[in-house]
């Protein structure tokens, strides 16, 4: 029982590391329709750049996130002026491949940049487990994963505050309800954007700072993306609490049957199960968890 | 002037629904096919042959497959390397446990065990559609190689997973130098295509664009949009498991389940997009594009580094190519989302004038 | 403004179009030595991919340089990126091999799964292919395999050194009887190679072996090493590639299981890997086949030449460590089967099937490697047509927070049962194909 209850919270705190990436993602389909698939891109290419710049200048941690946070806006901003907004109208699919271009560039711009080496990133945090609670109840959880939780839930915090309680926040939403309504009442358009991409920077800079804090700031960063996925799916694209909720189920489920079915068939099935788990809840659910209907009408 | 269908009368139905209604096409398709049969293994090196022409054709007929599923019936999929490395395994399997089995006969099998997988990934689409039905599709994509590698019977209990395919011999006639190789991809894709071609504009092609464009609608007129969603899924992955069999019997010569990842989906996936969504040709067109940019690029970086006497490292082009491929391709959406179809249609409207457009 | 774009469009697909036939292959120079490389440095083993064949090119620069070629033989070269993938391989690879009359010396693909789609091409076009510690395990039976050369140690010598060393570090290999080991390993071809010779081991020493795959690309393995943590193993072999070893590395670290009771084979026992793990990497070990390090005097040279005289070499923080060492190795190997070659052919550029004669025949013994500069970085390389492997030897290494220092002498496995199971597994091999096994005539 022990054993399960670790295996349980080991895989929420993991899944909070995918909701993390998830969130990304979220922000932009809401706020534009687009599919950023870059978003596993642009996680690689914050983390890189905070730890290029850390290398480079050696200026205390909170400058250099604060320079990092600067690229990353700047990255927004070009994306809208370069790539979406040319792209106004175009069916999805094609704004989605985009993106995909989108992440080849960035991958290759942040190494050409930064060099392809594999670095580490400290946070001064060890990835160790709580010693307290291994003595008293047996159970281990890292400090770094609860950590990782806490700033996550100060994130979803911050933009809960920043999308119900600001003025742009308020437009992000009328923008994500409604894309005619909102520029027929005045709200512009390419600047809310412009905005959401920066902010799914900020999402992708925190992201990539624990995750490279995690696995060492290297091209398979970008393969946190495929982790977010199913995440999507289940909490629904539109949807941040999804993202959350999403990411918890995914990765509780994706431990437990890592730990208890895998043996039976050979294990290494965390690659697929989230997808597997995604799918078959869209089955009773195709709108995901938090999704929105839609009703077709002819 | 030289493009011109005017005063090319139909005098029967059977002229008028031909493939090529414009003469002016039927020539060109026939000079190309000719082209392609006669000249190319005249004129090409050995290393056009097997390292261009031949991944080229197939990933054509992988994007076509791609294309009936996604251009034509709207189903957006992420899938596409997983039925291909069905047809792979299953193609190899009919091979290597049924003796006797012709190479061909075995192609066939394994596309047609493709689109069995096909249509059970299909099921969900019946229930969800757009993105949601993209990242379900991911679900093949990473379940599939799993499967083919795990269970260890589908390669032949090899210990690494690797196998190395059978030599390909059709009726005593071994295609093993790059000429016959060639040839005889190009013969089952040119077949392929052609039978494409006149699905998609056959009843079941109609209704796939129907479901495409508006599936409420396709239903309120009769069309069964169950059966037509998983008829598309059926021969999109029948397509994609031959350009599978192919790809790891002919091109590869090695089947590896692992070869085929979400990378080979999305370069499949751009063939599609930048040759041209819901267009035969443009799948060929997509193709050699994807095919042919980064062996260019791979030339044209270097030798214009060495014009501008830059002494650049190795790692260095690397990673431009992989910048200027990712700009290219948001360039290419930007400029034309239609695709190279789009491009090669304008080109022809203009060829109705020129060289006289006033 | 649209029109404006379209006409740029076709301007792009024009110099496209335009590359592809205008600008000539380069052409290698009549009279020297090509060596056509395949190597990959973007994608997620791009790190490693760069460090190995910026060593490699790092010596070869050194040869022209100091030595004026290979018996005055200028070597040239060209690099192909593969990005690990099999089919960009074979293009690399039909590429390569058109670029020199001569062909491309010895290709090392540095990719198992690229190997395997090239295994049956070669003999055709008369290539060899050096697979140094990867590929495929029974190609060490020359007879079976003429043209793959799986250089010094083949995954099995790996493991069954491995197996070895954790029994020394028991006390003794009868100690191993009833201990638990897990294999943890990267779920693909590359991770499924020392099955056999480990469960073999397990049988014959009584030890209890369990496997546990981690899904590509391993940056996540959470449920891994809590699987370990409640089986409670002794010792922990790691058979990781990329990313997947940093992050068990951590996550060993994360769960509480030693990191002194961890050994990785040799592809997860670079700096890269540690590196990226930091503090929780302190204390691993992992068995390597060649040392880390800058106290040799070839590395000075090319620090010396390369690096500060022609200023041309690939990435200065790299010298010194594991797997550029391995790249310098790796083409020092090559440069002397072609110089093996040339004493039996004469001094001119070597053919496929002159260099092959030239590997099948090294002997780079220690006073060679002495008289190169190398010392001790690597043990040994004799070839025989029987024996495509060599030596077998592996050493040991352990991270200690900020190098990799090696603990044991060179040491090899159980080289009997190995050579037993290559042959086993060669024999199934050609039968399968109808190859009769057989030394090529020199």
């Amino acid at each position: 029982m022990q054993f399960f209850f670790e295996v349980l919270i080991g895989g929420l705190l993991a899944g909070v590391m995918y909701s993390l990436v998830a969130l990304g993602f979220v922000l932009i389909y809401k706020a534009s329709g687009v599919f950023n698939f870059a978003q596993g891109a642009m996680v690689f290419f914050a983390a890189l750049t905070f730890v290029g710049l850390q290398e480079k200048t050696g200026l205390p941690f909170w400058i250099v996130l604060a320079l990092t946070l600067a690229v990353m806006i700047l990255l927004g901003v070009l994306t809208e002026r370069i790539v979406l907004r040319p792209l106004v109208n175009q069916p999805q699919i094609t704004l989605f491949m985009a993106t995909i271009g989108l992440s080849f560039l960035l991958e290759g711009l942040s190494q050409l940049i930064w060099g392809s080496d594999v670095r580490r990133l400290d946070l001064g945090l060890q990835d160790e487990p709580i010693q307290v609670v291994m003595d008293r109840f047996g159970i281990l959880i890292s400090k770094f994963d609860l950590a990782a939780a806490a700033v996550a839930g100060v994130l979803v915090g911050v933009l809960a505050v920043f999308f119900n309680k600001t003025r742009i926040g308020r437009a992000l939403r009328a923008v994500a309800d409604d894309h005619q309504a909102a520029l027929a009442v005045g709200i512009p358009l390419q600047q809310i954007w412009s905005i959401v991409w920066s902010v799914a920077g900020f999402v992708a800079l925190v992201a990539g700072l624990l995750w490279g804090a995690r696995n060492g700031v290297q091209f398979a960063l970008t393969f946190v993306a495929l982790k977010a996925l199913p995440v999507l799916i289940l909490g629904g694209f539109e949807s941040i609490l999804g993202a959350i909720v999403g990411g918890l189920i995914i990765g509780a489920a994706e431990k437990l049957a890592e730990v208890y079915l895998g043996p039976l068939v050979g294990g290494g099935i965390e690659g697929w199960f989230a997808y597997m788990l995604a799918l078959l809840f869209l089955l009773v659910r195709p709108e995901g968890l938090f999704g929105e209907k839609r009703i077709d009408r002819v | 002037m030289f493009y011109r269908e005017a005063g090319q009368f139909k005098t029967s139905y059977a002229a008028d629904q031909q493939l090529f209604p414009i003469r002016q096409d039927r020539i060109a398709m026939l000079a190309l096919l000719v082209l392609a049969v006669a000249v190319v293994p005249l004129i090409a090196s050995n290393y056009v042959l097997t390292a261009i022409l031949l991944p080229f054709l197939v990933f054509a007929l992988a994007a076509l497959g791609l294309n009936i599923l996604t251009g034509y019936a709207g189903q957006l999929s992420l899938g596409t390397a997983a039925f291909m490395a069905v047809g792979a395994v299953a193609a190899y399997n009919f091979q290597l446990r049924i003796p006797g089995m012709p190479v061909l006969g075995s192609f066939v099998l394994g596309g047609l065990t493709a689109a069995l997988v096909g249509i059970g990934f299909g099921l969900p689409s019946l229930r969800i559609k757009g993105f949601y039905l993209a990242v379900a599709t991911l679900a093949a994509q990473f379940f599939i190689p799993w499967l083919l590698v795990k269970v260890s019977w589908f390669s032949n209990n090899s210990s690494s997973g690797v196998i190395s395919a059978q030599p390909v011999v059709i009726l005593g006639f071994a295609f093993d130098s790059p000429v016959r190789k060639y040839l005889l991809v190009l013969a089952i894709v040119a077949l392929m295509a052609l039978a494409a071609k006149n699905l998609v504009r056959s009843s079941i092609g109609r209704a796939w664009m129907a479901v495409r464009d508006m599936d409420v609608a396709a239903e309120v007129i009769g069309i069964r949009i169950m059966r037509t969603k998983l008829i598309a899924f059926a021969v999109s992955s029948f397509y994609c498991g031959v350009a599978g069999a192919l790809y790891a019997s002919v091109y590869l010569g090695s089947v590896e389940a692992d070869g085929f990842n979400l990378d080979l989906s999305f370069r499949i996936l751009f063939m599609v997009i930048i040759g041209g969504v819901g267009s035969i040709l443009g799948s060929f067109l997509g193709a050699a594009f994807i095919t042919l940019m980064p062996i260019a690029l791979d030339r044209l970086l270097p030798w214009a580094a060495e014009l501008l006497n830059l002494n650049l490292p190795a790692g260095v082009t690397s990673m431009v190519q992989l910048v200027v491929f990712g700009a290219l391709i948001i360039l290419f959406l930007i400029v034309e989302p239609h695709g190279l179809a789009r491009l090669w249609q304008i080109g022809k409207e203009k060829l109705r004038l020129w060289p006289f457009p006033y | 403004m649209t029109k404006h774009w379209k006409r740029s469009l076709a301007v792009v697909l024009a110099a496209i179009m335009g590359a592809l036939v205008a600008i000539p292959a380069t052409a290698q120079q009549a009279g020297t030595q090509f060596v056509g490389i395949t190597g990959y440095r973007v994608g997620p083993y791009g790190a490693n991919g760069a460090a190995l064949f910026g060593g490699f090119i790092d010596y070869l620069n050194l040869v022209n340089e100091r030595d004026g070629g290979v018996n005055g033989i200028k070597l040239t070269w060209e690099e192909c990126e593969t990005e690990y993938v099999v089919a960009k391989g074979l293009e690399c690879y039909e590429r390569l091999k058109t670029r020199s009359p001569t062909g491309p010396t010895a290709i090392h693909p540095m990719s198992t799964g690229i190997t395997y789609g090239l295994v049956d091409k070669i003999p055709v076009d008369k290539i060899p292919l050096i697979t140094w510690g990867y590929g495929r395990t029974d190609a060490t039976d020359g007879r079976v395999f003429p043209w793959l050369f799986p250089i010094l140690a083949n995954y099995w010598d790996g493991a069954t050194a491995i197996v070895k060393f954790i029994g020394e570090k028991e006390g003794g290999v009868e100690k191993l009887k009833g201990k638990k080991i897990v294999l943890l390993y990267h779920d693909s071809a590359y991770g499924k190679e020392p099955h056999p010779v480990l469960e073999a081991e397990a049988k014959k020493l009584g030890f209890e072996l369990k496997l546990i795959p981690v899904p590509h690309p391993g940056n996540e393995q959470q449920s891994q090493w809590l699987q370990i943590r409640q089986y409670q193993p002794n010792w922990v072999i790691l058979w990781g590639w990329g990313v997947m070893t940093a992050t068990a590395l951590q996550t060993a670290q994360k769960t509480g299981f030693p990191r002194d009771k961890m050994v990785g084979n040799w592809w997860a026992g670079s700096e890269i890997d540690t590196i990226a793990a930091g503090p929780a990497a302190t204390g691993y070990y992992s068995a390597s086949l060649n040392l880390g390090g800058k106290g040799y005097p070839v590395v000075k040279d090319i620090d010396d030449i390369v690096y500060k005289k022609m200023n041309k070499g690939s990435k200065a923080d790299l010298i010194g460590t594991v797997l550029w060492n391995r790249g310098v190795a790796a083409a020092m190997l090559t440069v002397e089967a072609v110089r093996t070659a040339q004493a039996k052919y004469g001094k001119k550029p070597m053919t496929g099937e002159q260099v092959r004669w030239g590997i099948e025949n090294l002997d780079v013994n220690a006073g060679r490697l002495k008289a190169l500069g190398f010392n001790t970085m690597l043990p040994p390389v004799k070839l025989s047509c029987e024996d495509h492997g060599g030596s077998g030897l592996v050493r040991f290494q352990q991270w200690t927070g900020t190098e990799w220092r090696a603990t044991t002498d060179w040491m090899s496995g159980d080289r009997q049962m190995v050579r037993k199971m290559v042959e086993e597994s060669a024999a199934r091999y050609a039968a399968e194909k109808n190859i009769k096994p057989g030394c090529l005539p020199g």
